[in-house]
């Protein structure tokens, strides 16, 4: 296959001095990409999820060029006090918090921090869920006793607890690493069971053990019979995850124990709880960070739902 | 025993270990295939014959071990050879196309890319290589190569008997082992597989051990028949005389439990009782139980392989010689 010249693969190819086979090896791969990504915008839910995600993944990524106040910019009235808590106008559509910062502002640019602890949190429970299922699912034994046990202790603390007392130890307030860290350590477990049921179902087929007599290595029929099988598994899980891990965030920003600098979601609410937003009546400071979490959320778990729809081949209707 | 025998199975045990005792699945099996020769293993669910043939390239269950006899196979023992040894074999000189075609292809992968798998774990060869490789073993097995980077499921059940095929012939083995090839499809597509299966053995020098229950199908491509039973080979020998003049009370009564065209529109006699148990076995011959003219010495005596005719024995009391 051959691209016009000046078009993206063209480039892409110039770019990676692709091989033959490796090219058409990528070619192969956008194609099947392009194939799921109509599958997103066709199932139902999966478009919406997709929509709403775009929508929040762009407002973040442009938040800088946006006609929008600093989100830590305070604004004065002519005494140098704080506008504090002035209710939505046209000039703060969602009014002004304690400080006297804009609030919309303060909700787009939330967006980018909880986006980020959202996605590489779950990123890294991914990779951990993924190598404990797959070990614990192929080889079994005690290193499945092992793991499992892990995973069950994992599973039977109550990880806000854990990361309150966390935080204590590392001076009162977690930094964005040690949240994402944290987050990623604690949530995963579901991914590893779910990989591990899949697992034991696979490798009992007949491919595997036509693998094993053409003589591939165990390591082998993991990474290329195994792995792909349980991928798509993996996939919408970690997408359900995200979902999990932005709230954890907002939970722990939320009760104050992280370092409010990374402005998030959570910090303006806990910002909102702090100055009773509720009782004094400044709705919108509650019910727009508040809507901003649950659309993101109710985005990744459509977007998460309809993958696993989309991609297990079971449920794909053919 | 003859210089000319490609593989030689001699005493061969397989006993599965399983909570509640130990299954002797093979006990005491001994045959040998000759170079181009086909041999079909035979008899009822449970009697051996997969557990037979995945001994010989120690293919078993976790729980299964071979704790006797050997497996003589170009000069070396194939039930004593180490393990990273006997992957060497595996594809490359022995290869195997599996039961249930569905199920023996992984979903998410591509056809050219399965058949190329096992090419590539074998020999050191360009990527391109490969893919001619398998442009011509799917022409072998009467696909059109267009198709090699489609899916399973895009594959009818027949064809993905054929990609099983040239799978198994990726590496040119000398020995296939069929097992239950043709098990679960319809009669139509069953004769198309057996006559690839055929063709291929004459073109490219092949032997073949055969598994499968249906008696049809092995009297249709074996020259050799072994007929087991209970872990044990009841009857061995050439199909025609096996099929013609049964030796073996057993063998007798599969035959005669097969409807005939031309006959009364009867249901066929069959075979009362059901396949021992292996974790138990009865004592002395295994088919007593069942047998229509066991008599006393049944019980106790488990009879050898007597020789019936050239090359063919059976294991019954009656075939002893009188001496």
């Amino acid at each position: 296959m051959a691209f016009p010249s000046g078009s993206l693969g063209y480039w892409l190819r110039r770019r990676l001095g692709m091989s033959e086979v490796r090219r058409e090896k990528f070619v192969l791969a956008m194609k099947r990409l392009n194939e799921i990504l109509d599958a997103v915008i066709h199932h139902r839910m999966g478009g919406i999820g997709l929509g709403i995600l775009s929508f929040f993944v762009t407002l973040a990524i442009i938040a800088p060029f946006l006609p929008i106040p600093a989100p830590q910019y305070s604004f004065t009235d002519g005494q140098g006090r704080y506008l504090a808590t002035v209710d939505p106008s046209w000039e703060h559509p969602f009014g002004t918090d304690q400080n006297g910062r804009d609030i919309l502002s303060r909700v787009i640019w939330g967006s980018r921090i909880s986006l980020v602890v959202g996605l590489m949190a779950s990123v890294i429970a991914a990779v951990l869920g993924t190598l404990v299922g797959l070990i614990s699912g192929y080889w079994g034994g005690w290193r499945d006793e092992v793991l499992m046990r892990v995973n069950d202790i994992l599973l039977s603390l109550p990880w806000l607890a854990l990361l309150i007392v966390l935080a204590q130890i590392l001076g009162g307030t977690l930094s964005l690493n040690v949240i994402i860290l944290t987050i990623g350590l604690t949530s995963w477990n579901f991914t590893a069971r779910v990989v591990r049921a899949q697992v034991l179902s696979v490798r009992e087929r007949v491919f595997v053990e036509r693998a094993k007599a053409s003589g591939a290595s165990s390591l082998s029929i993991l990474r290329k019979h195994i792995f792909p099988n349980v991928f798509p598994l993996v996939f919408a899980n970690t997408i359900l995850t995200v979902a999990v891990a932005i709230l954890s965030e907002s939970t722990l920003a939320f009760l104050g124990k992280v370092d409010i600098t990374n402005l998030s979601w959570g910090v303006v609410l806990e910002d909102a709880f702090g100055s009773s937003a509720a009782i004094n009546g400044h709705w919108a400071w509650i019910i727009m960070p508040g809507l901003a979490l649950v659309f993101v959320i109710l985005g990744f778990s459509l977007l998460g739902y309809a993958l696993d729809e989309i991609l297990n081949p079971k449920l794909r209707e053919r | 025993m003859t210089p000319t025998a490609l593989i030689e199975v001699d005493h061969l045990k397989t006993y599965f270990d399983t909570r509640s005792g130990t299954v002797r699945a093979v006990d005491d099996v001994s045959w040998k295939l000759e170079k181009g020769e086909s041999l079909g293993l035979a008899g009822e669910s449970g009697c051996g014959k997969t557990t037979t043939a995945l001994s010989i390239i120690r293919l078993l269950p976790k729980n299964g071990r071979v704790i006797g006899g050997h497996i003589q196979y170009a000069g070396k023992d194939l039930a004593t050879l180490k393990e990273s040894d006997l992957r060497k074999i595996r594809w490359k000189h022995i290869a195997i196309v599996f039961q249930g075609a569905m199920n023996a292809l992984n979903p998410v992968k591509r056809v050219s890319w399965q058949i190329a798998e096992a090419i590539t774990i074998h020999d050191v060869v360009a990527s391109d290589e490969a893919e001619t490789r398998v442009d011509e073993l799917l022409e072998l097995v009467g696909i059109n190569p267009k198709r090699k980077d489609d899916y399973p499921h895009e594959f009818s059940g027949g064809m993905r008997q054929r990609v099983m095929i040239a799978m198994a012939l990726a590496c040119r083995p000398k020995i296939i082992i069929a097992d239950e090839p043709v098990t679960a499809l319809d009669v139509m597509i069953q004769a198309q597989i057996l006559e690839l299966l055929q063709r291929l053995r004459e073109e490219l020098d092949l032997s073949m051990i055969l598994i499968s229950h249906d008696l049809s199908v092995i009297a249709e491509t074996c020259d050799k028949v072994a007929i087991m039973y209970g872990g044990k080979i009841a009857e061995y020998g050439p199909a025609e005389e096996v099929f013609l003049e049964p030796q073996h009370p057993y063998t007798q009564g599969l035959i005669r439990s097969f409807p005939d065209i031309y006959g009364p529109r009867d249901l066929p006699p069959w075979i009362p009782g059901q396949p021992p148990n292996l974790l138990e076995p009865p004592a002395g011959c295994r088919f007593h139980p069942r047998c229509p003219q066991a008599f006393a010495d049944c019980q106790v005596r488990d009879p050898p392989l007597f020789e019936t005719g050239k090359d063919h024995v059976a294991a019954c009391l009656l075939r002893a010689p009188h001496t």
